[in-house]
């Protein structure tokens, strides 16, 4: 891989629920600035990985060892657990991105507004402001949630399947929001299952299927033999598994 | 019309009590009974009221009707069960409505077991339903201290508050204040309760956070607003219960929460955000 100093590194990574592991020893790095895919099957420990990275979830074995703090990492998790009953407008939503700076008391000066409606333009989501969360479809709910990545100004992002269920318009428009990202040299890392997308805008992938199976450039780790190894690694559940006697270096 | 509502305050030294008492309950109670309501958490609220019984019984066996230990000991078992219920939900596969069920149920046996141990049947309607119209001098200090603490705290607790309620994996993402907030909340539900208790009883008190902050919901989307509406409402019910067993002689603190059932029933009718009249006639859909 590239020289560039590693945003992400993992030491014989395994992660898991209980015992058993669902990214197992994974061992490598994510230089800064990458944009990189993580492709598998389902069940391949795809969002596992991202809440390894992001510390919600302690490895059961290895280090995840980080350039920037915690705290420099804006995560999107898969279908976001947000309460969409809750009383709160849109505007309010999208200005959370800026915790890190505001924190428990801090204002919101007009620096501030004008940098959440230049996210909420960037999504496309002006005129939208005073509108509850409660009536945004699901379509317009990932844009706001993009907005408050964008004010997060993290140098990390991670994002765990962040088009699916969302029509092209929305995909494309959100897409521009990544490439930006990229050009921007901030280290980017989405769960993907659409591999022409992936192809066309992802330089590096990870293709994991519990196991990691390939590691690199897109077109290189999406090739048949990969995607078809891929495809038999995922075993059923082993209610007999043994022990893993795999040494850590 | 004024002589009825007015009198009654400017000549009875109680009534005035009861009113400077349930104003303070009221201006603590409203606010946190709208966090329980949008975080899911009204039967918390009412488990934990529940689980206040035992330590003020406890606190009762050894001194008697006192306020400080019946206040410690209350504080002390709403602690105890709300951390104890959360523990079991985190660690074990039962939900935490389950486990608080459990907790409560075993709490409010308790509480009436240790109280019969030695009380009458007086103490014990006492401790289930409160005292409005014999507040002394200390039990208003205290009302009024535990609303003060209350509306300080959520003044710095607002955001991550919000935050856990409506996106906590964000919140966990940029910040630890979660599950600090988290306990924070829990312990100043416990403190309204047992404040609410020496007013209006264990059974009760829960009735002046939830019965406000629901009646309030149906008239603004906007939490602010909703919790002033809480404490409006709170208020007013806690005034109109008082005279309603003053001039009718009905028993004060079922009064006070049977007040705020009728706000609450009139706010589901007749509520502006999603009231049943408006349900049923919204009138003709719009152009978009």
């Amino acid at each position: 891989m590239s020289h560039a100093p590693s945003a992400i590194r993992f030491d014989e990574v395994t992660l898991g629920y209980g015992r058993r592991p669902a990214v197992h020893h994974l061992d490598g790095e994510i230089p800064a600035g990458s944009l990189m895919a993580v492709v598998g099957p389902n069940g391949a420990g795809k969002s596992t990985l991202l809440k390894g990275i992001v510390g919600t979830l302690k490895p059961l074995e290895g280090h995840i060892r980080l350039k920037h703090p915690a705290s420099g990492i804006a995560y999107l998790p898969q279908a976001a657990e947000i309460d969409r009953s809750f009383p709160l407008s849109v505007y309010d939503l999208v200005a959370m991105g800026l915790w890190s700076r505001s924190g428990l008391f801090g204002s919101i000066g007009r620096q501030d507004r004008t940098r959440i409606e230049q996210a909420l333009a960037a999504v496309g989501l002006i005129g939208f402001e005073r509108r509850p969360i409660s009536t945004l479809s699901g379509g317009q709910m990932q844009r706001a949630l993009f907005a408050r990545l964008l004010l997060q100004d993290a140098p990390v992002i991670l994002l765990d399947e962040p088009f699916t269920a969302i029509d092209a318009k929305t995909t494309a428009d959100l897409l521009a929001v990544v490439r930006r990202w990229h050009t921007e040299s901030r280290t980017v890392v989405a769960v993907l299952h659409d591999l022409d997308m992936v192809q066309r805008i992802f330089p590096q992938t990870l293709l994991i299927a519990r196991e990691p199976v390939a590691w690199g450039l897109t077109h290189e780790v999406l090739s048949p033999e990969n995607l078809l190894r891929a495809r038999r690694m995922v075993e059923a559940h082993d209610p007999h598994a043994d022990v893993c006697h795999r040494s850590v270096a | 019309m004024l002589d009825l509502v007015y009198t009654p305050f400017a000549e009875y030294e109680f009534m005035q009590r009861a009113l400077v008492g349930i104003i303070a309950i009221a201006l603590g109670g409203g606010p946190i009974g709208v966090f329980l309501m949008l975080r899911r958490m009204s039967l918390t609220g009412d488990a934990m009221a529940h689980a206040i019984l035992p330590g003020a019984a406890v606190g009762y066996l050894m001194a008697g009707l006192s306020l400080p230990a019946m206040t410690v000991g209350g504080l002390v078992a709403g602690v105890v069960v709300a951390v104890a219920a959360g523990l079991v939900s985190r660690f074990t596969a039962l939900k935490e409505d389950a486990s608080l069920a459990a907790f409560y149920l075993l709490s409010l046996a308790l509480g009436v077991t240790l109280v019969s141990l030695r009380g009458s049947n007086v103490d014990l309607l006492h401790v289930l339903f409160g005292t409005v119209l014999a507040l002394d001098d200390n039990t208003l200090l205290l009302l009024a201290s535990i609303s003060t603490l209350t509306v300080l705290a959520l003044a710095v607790l607002y955001r991550p508050l919000v935050l856990e309620c409506v996106d906590p994996i964000f919140l966990r993402s940029v910040s630890r204040a979660g599950t600090p907030t988290h306990l924070i909340f829990l312990g100043l539900v416990v403190m309204n309760l047992v404040g609410g208790f020496h007013a209006l009883g264990t059974l009760l008190a829960v009735g002046m956070m939830m019965l406000p902050a629901a009646a309030s919901r149906f008239w603004t989307g906007d939490i602010t607003k909703m919790m002033l509406a809480s404490v409006l409402i709170g208020m007013v019910s806690g005034v109109s219960g008082l005279l309603l067993s003053f001039h009718v002689e009905l028993p004060a603190g079922p009064a006070i929460i049977l007040s705020a059932g009728a706000v609450y029933g009139f706010s589901l009718l007749l509520g502006r955000e999603g009231g049943l009249l408006w349900l049923a006639w919204p009138g003709k859909h719009l152009e978009a």
